[in-house]
């Protein structure tokens, strides 16, 4: 535009009335909270005075058995808890795209509106259902597997310290299956007509084609659910809040950062509350995702080739 | 396409394994509504069963209605999840317009920075955030959910937003520029009605996770008069726990008003996220 190019012009206030609601509130609310958080971990709070500790605190979290225990205990779960996601939800969630995608397939959008139905739930509905699923007092798990004749497999899940953390991941791969089916759909359809047709000419049809065309083509749109299941896994809270309580039991198994956070920002029980540790977790919270997301930006996507078609 | 992907029997494994997934997507939803229609001998009777005139019983529609005070708890979302949903889509619309619209020194900065809220979760800063609100005294008020929620929805906004807008054609804008419309009837006038299809996206994108989430609302308005539905059904199912019939209408009651509202919205929903999340 000519306007833009001539050299001296009055500032245009539009642009900062514009900007300047949006830019306030994530300011006020995001950003200085955040940078504020990451200072709070640097400090303690001696005879109700803030002093500057450096990182005393994290050497707190790693070191001190009080809070080391609880700490690798919870980034351990948590890690389970990603690696299960990684393995379950986004496997199946290609192969839900892949069989939606296929043309002419009928009823596809009932399924695709039906299987996205638990995304939309919350985690106090999903967590609470379940766990009267899962119960041994109601029998419908039992019951289920008695109909297929495995009723020995039963245990109550969510009780037992060495089963709950993963059943507790494949109620949330539950939920949450519907978010990388829909955007590997996505990326399916996207895939021109041309290539397929291209691919089928030279005979290559079926599974292969799946292998050899279409799923290079939308590895993009699987690094970024990587990347999301990522940051959502290790800000996870609400699931295990709302199935096990506050103190992830049994004994601390399913234990993960968010609850983690909770307890030791809040307190619990006996526990006294500690902002300063609060933060000081929090913060390891935020370099883990921060770490994440540059690994995905650099070192991922910068090697997944994207096709412009 | 050829013969090949369309054999008979490809057809049926798809659908043998898209039905079964969808059962057990839909089992949960199915089995928590029918049987919080249902005495509590029908509950653990016959749990698979629907209700039958001898198990219907409405036990605990009527203990939820006569215990909880869910409507107002369902007033507070309402208020707060509508409150916000209106800042992000007004500010996030600005924001998209300015960033889309005008080239600037710091745009690309600007941009950077707005996106940043994509990747970083907001629950991060909540020690800080607690502090902030207690020191302005917004503790415990709706207030202090709307700020973090739009500041919340904000980046993936105006991330959005600044896609759809920069499709807006220049020519449109120009011409409201000869006629002498300012930059702001330009945007209200002009811009917003063409892109509003996508702000409704934007709009689903942003409520669910509001509606649903109970880490602010236990962190920062934990009191009777400020509890959404989400805390409350939180905090009664607790306190319910031997009460099945309760504890099942309770379930049910927050999940009908979600899944009406979304098998109405569910087509702009998927349309969004089939056409904007590509790219």
């Amino acid at each position: 535009m000519a306007a833009q190019t001539r050299p001296k012009r009055p500032f245009r206030w539009h642009i900062a009335v514009f900007l300047a609601p949006a830019v306030l509130v994530y300011t006020a609310i995001m950003i200085l909270p955040l940078a504020g958080t990451l200072q709070l971990s640097l400090f303690r709070n001696v005879d109700q005075s803030q002093i500057f500790v450096g990182l005393d605190n994290f050497r707190t979290l790693f070191g001190d058995p009080n809070w080391s225990v609880n700490f690798w205990n919870a980034l351990r779960n948590n890690v389970w808890f990603f690696i299960i996601h990684m393995l379950v939800q986004n496997p199946v969630g290609v192969l839900l795209a892949a069989l939606l995608s296929s043309p002419k397939l009928r009823f596809s959008a009932f399924y695709r509106t039906a299987i996205f139905v638990p995304t939309i739930l919350s985690f106090v509905i999903v967590g609470f259902a379940w766990k009267l699923i899962l119960s041994p007092l109601w029998g419908v798990a039992p019951h289920l597997l008695d109909f297929v004749g495995l009723k020995s497999l039963f245990t109550p899940w969510l009780g037992k310290e060495q089963y709950a953390l993963t059943a507790l991941s494949l109620v949330s791969v539950w939920q949450f299956i519907g978010i990388p089916m829909m955007l590997i759909y996505a990326a399916l359809l996207s895939i021109p007509e041309e290539v397929i047709e291209a691919a089928e000419c030279d005979g290559i049809t079926g599974l292969s084609q799946f292998w050899k065309i279409k799923l290079p083509l939308i590895l993009p749109s699987i690094g970024i659910i990587s990347i999301l299941t990522f940051v959502g896994n290790f800000n996870a809270f609400d699931l295990i809040y709302t199935a096990q309580g506050a103190l992830a039991g049994p004994n601390y198994s399913t234990d993960i950062l968010g609850t983690f956070l909770y307890r030791a920002f809040f307190g619990f029980q006996l526990q006294v509350g500690d902002p300063n540790m609060g933060a000081t977790i929090a913060t390891i919270m935020f370099l883990i995702i921060l770490g994440g997301v540059c690994v995905y930006l650099f070192l991922i996507q910068t090697r997944l080739r994207r096709y412009q078609f | 396409m050829s013969i090949a992907t369309r054999s008979l029997p490809r057809t049926i494994g798809a659908h043998a394994i898209l039905l079964t997934y969808t059962a057990i997507a839909l089992f949960p939803v199915v089995l928590v509504i029918m049987n919080s229609f249902k005495s509590r001998a029908g509950i653990f009777g016959a749990p698979l069963t629907p209700p039958t005139p001898k198990t219907f019983d409405l036990i605990g529609y009527t203990t939820v209605i006569g215990q909880g005070d869910f409507i107002h708890y369902f007033q507070n979302s309402l208020v707060v999840t509508v409150g916000s949903l209106f800042f992000v889509l007004l500010f996030g619309a600005m924001a998209a317009f300015a960033l889309s619209e005008y080239r600037f020194r710091g745009n690309t900065l600007m941009g950077l920075y707005l996106a940043l809220g994509i990747m970083i979760p907001i629950r991060l800063a909540t020690v800080a955030i607690l502090q902030l609100m207690v020191a302005s005294g917004l503790v415990n008020t709706l207030t202090a959910l709307i700020l973090v929620y739009t500041a919340q929805g904000l980046p993936l906004a105006v991330f959005i937003l600044s896609e759809f807008m920069k499709q807006v054609s220049d020519d449109l804008k120009n011409a409201g520029r000869i006629d002498g419309l300012s930059e702001y009837t330009i945007f209200f006038r002009l811009v917003v009605p063409l892109v509003r299809p996508s702000m409704a996206t934007v709009a689903v994108f942003t409520m669910i996770p509001i509606w649903n989430d109970l880490w602010f609302p236990l962190i920062l308005a934990p009191s009777e008069e400020t509890k959404t539905v989400t805390l409350g059904a939180q905090l009664f199912l607790g306190q319910f726990v031997t009460n099945w019939n309760a504890i099942l209408a309770a379930l049910s009651l927050a999940i009908l008003p979600v899944l009406i509202l979304y098998v109405i919205f569910s087509r702009q929903l998927i349309r969004g996220i089939t056409s904007g999340a590509v790219k």
